[in-house]
């Protein structure tokens, strides 16, 4: 008695090589009655109850596609025989061999009915383009050059730069530790096991503010002052500070995870329901 | 004249424009076209032109966008139409040479198309380059192919098969030449 393992596996291998002969069929390598219709139909039902899996059931799915398509080619076939102009390609090649240029021309006289085209001006065209021809600029007035205006240069101060977000009131590093010694005092103040839920450490009143901590907060991890703790089940982040500053870089293989702070998610967190 | 008969004239004559004059790639005109510039009663326009056109061994033919309706067509399938003048009769051999087609490229365009026709509609451009080049010089079979295709009567897709295209359909008979060449005393 074959084992369940080796029915399955004997299951897949005569689908792929149905899907095989039909890619073979769709491709008009081979004549579609060549695929028994019936035969493959049996096939698939039989092995139908032992697919559990979603890849068993994809390839069961995808069978049944392909013999669909070549079902659709054999009727082609049907209907293309029953009209009228079906002829067997090979006598009709015979034929147009044997035959001499002159005489194939002769009949093809017969049935060849040329369509009767015109392409000629007319005076009424001709006078319609020579009046937009008149009204027609030259090209040196159409394709003006425009020169870009000239604008004197000046100083700018450095709250004027701040002003239009070129430069930050704080340098970077100072404003990532500052961020680093918060977090260490929310941990103290409302955190459990030395960690706090990341959304309620980056969350903020704005959402704007909310972004930048979160922005500012990935450069903690990432920079070792922080990690972060993913319970995947529970759905739940923890951002976790280090008492000093980790350098990790080329011990351990770093991971970048994408977290998305998104508007529902920061108005979900406000009203309470994100974790 | 009767206003009936002047109102009629009018409108062959401007048919007669939209159909001979090329405006687009593509000669004739779509039916829709014809409605909106000689009214909802194109198709009896049409009739009666193609009855003048008879004394001068023209036709209007109608080339539908799908296959050819088994009973009166609706308006629907008239307007997606494309309509046509075509010779209602035959060239002779030397009238064809004086519409710019030698004898040998004319005899590659109907083998060409019996070919696709009894392979369903659609072949390998390398198979008919085979069948030609029994008859044609090898340098002139890719030359003329292109032609064919340049032309309307054939198309080709990006895996290089043939297929029949628009003008084969507008001005050739398919059912009469695979006949006549079947019929043909080899």
């Amino acid at each position: 008695m074959q084992s369940k393992r080796t029915r399955k596996k004997l299951g897949r291998e005569k689908l792929q090589r149905i899907i095989e002969m039909c890619d073979s069929v769709e491709g008009h390598s081979l004549d579609p009655f060549l695929l028994e219709v019936d035969e493959v139909i049996s096939i698939i039902k039989e092995y139908f109850p032992e697919w559990k899996l979603p890849e068993d059931l994809c390839l069961d799915a995808e069978t049944v596609h392909h013999l669909a398509s070549v079902i659709k080619l054999q009727s082609e076939w049907v209907k293309h025989r029953s009209t009228s102009l079906y002829t067997d390609p090979f006598l009709l090649e015979e034929k147009l061999i044997q035959a001499e240029n002159a005489e194939i021309v002769e009949i093809f006289l017969k049935a060849w009915h040329p369509i009767v085209e015109l392409e000629q001006i007319s005076i009424h065209s001709l006078a319609e383009a020579i009046r937009y021809w008149k009204d027609l600029l030259p090209l040196d007035e159409r394709w003006k050059t425009i020169s870009p205006e000239k604008i004197e240069t000046g100083f700018a101060t450095r709250e004027e730069l701040i002003r239009e977000r070129i430069l930050r009131d704080r340098a970077f590093s100072e404003e990532l530790e500052n961020l680093w010694r918060e977090l260490k005092k929310t941990v103290e103040e409302k955190g459990e096991d030395d960690k706090i839920r990341y959304w309620d450490f980056v969350g903020a009143e704005t959402y704007e503010e909310t972004v930048h901590r979160a922005f500012m907060a990935s450069f903690l991890i990432t920079y070792g002052y922080a990690t972060l703790e993913i319970h995947p089940l529970e759905e739940e982040r923890f951002i976790k500070p280090y008492e000093k500053p980790l350098v990790k870089f080329g011990k351990k293989q770093l991971v970048s995870i994408p977290i998305a702070v998104t508007t529902e998610d920061w108005m979900k967190w406000k009203r309470g329901e994100l974790r | 004249m009767s206003k009936r008969k002047a109102y009629y004239t009018n409108k062959i004559k401007r048919a007669v424009h939209l159909l001979l004059y090329k405006r687009h790639r593509k000669p004739g005109a779509k039916g829709w076209e014809l409605r909106k510039a000689l009214g909802s009663d194109y198709p009896k326009v049409l009739k009666i032109l193609d009855k003048y056109l008879q004394a001068l061994d023209l036709q209007v033919k109608t080339i539908f966008e799908e296959e050819k309706p088994a009973e009166k067509p609706t308006l629907e399938q008239l307007d997606k139409a494309r309509f046509y003048i075509t010779l209602r009769g035959e060239l002779t051999p030397k009238e064809a040479k004086m519409i710019g087609w030698r004898i040998d490229d004319l005899a590659g365009l109907a083998t060409t198309i019996a070919y696709i026709i009894s392979k369903k509609g659609k072949t390998s451009r390398k198979e008919v380059e085979e069948l030609l080049r029994d008859k044609l010089p090898g340098w002139k079979v890719g030359i003329n192919i292109d032609r064919y295709i340049r032309y309307g009567y054939l198309t080709q897709d990006e895996n290089e098969q043939l297929y029949l295209d628009w003008r084969t359909h507008a001005e050739v008979d398919q059912k009469a030449l695979i006949d006549l060449l079947l019929g043909a005393e080899a």
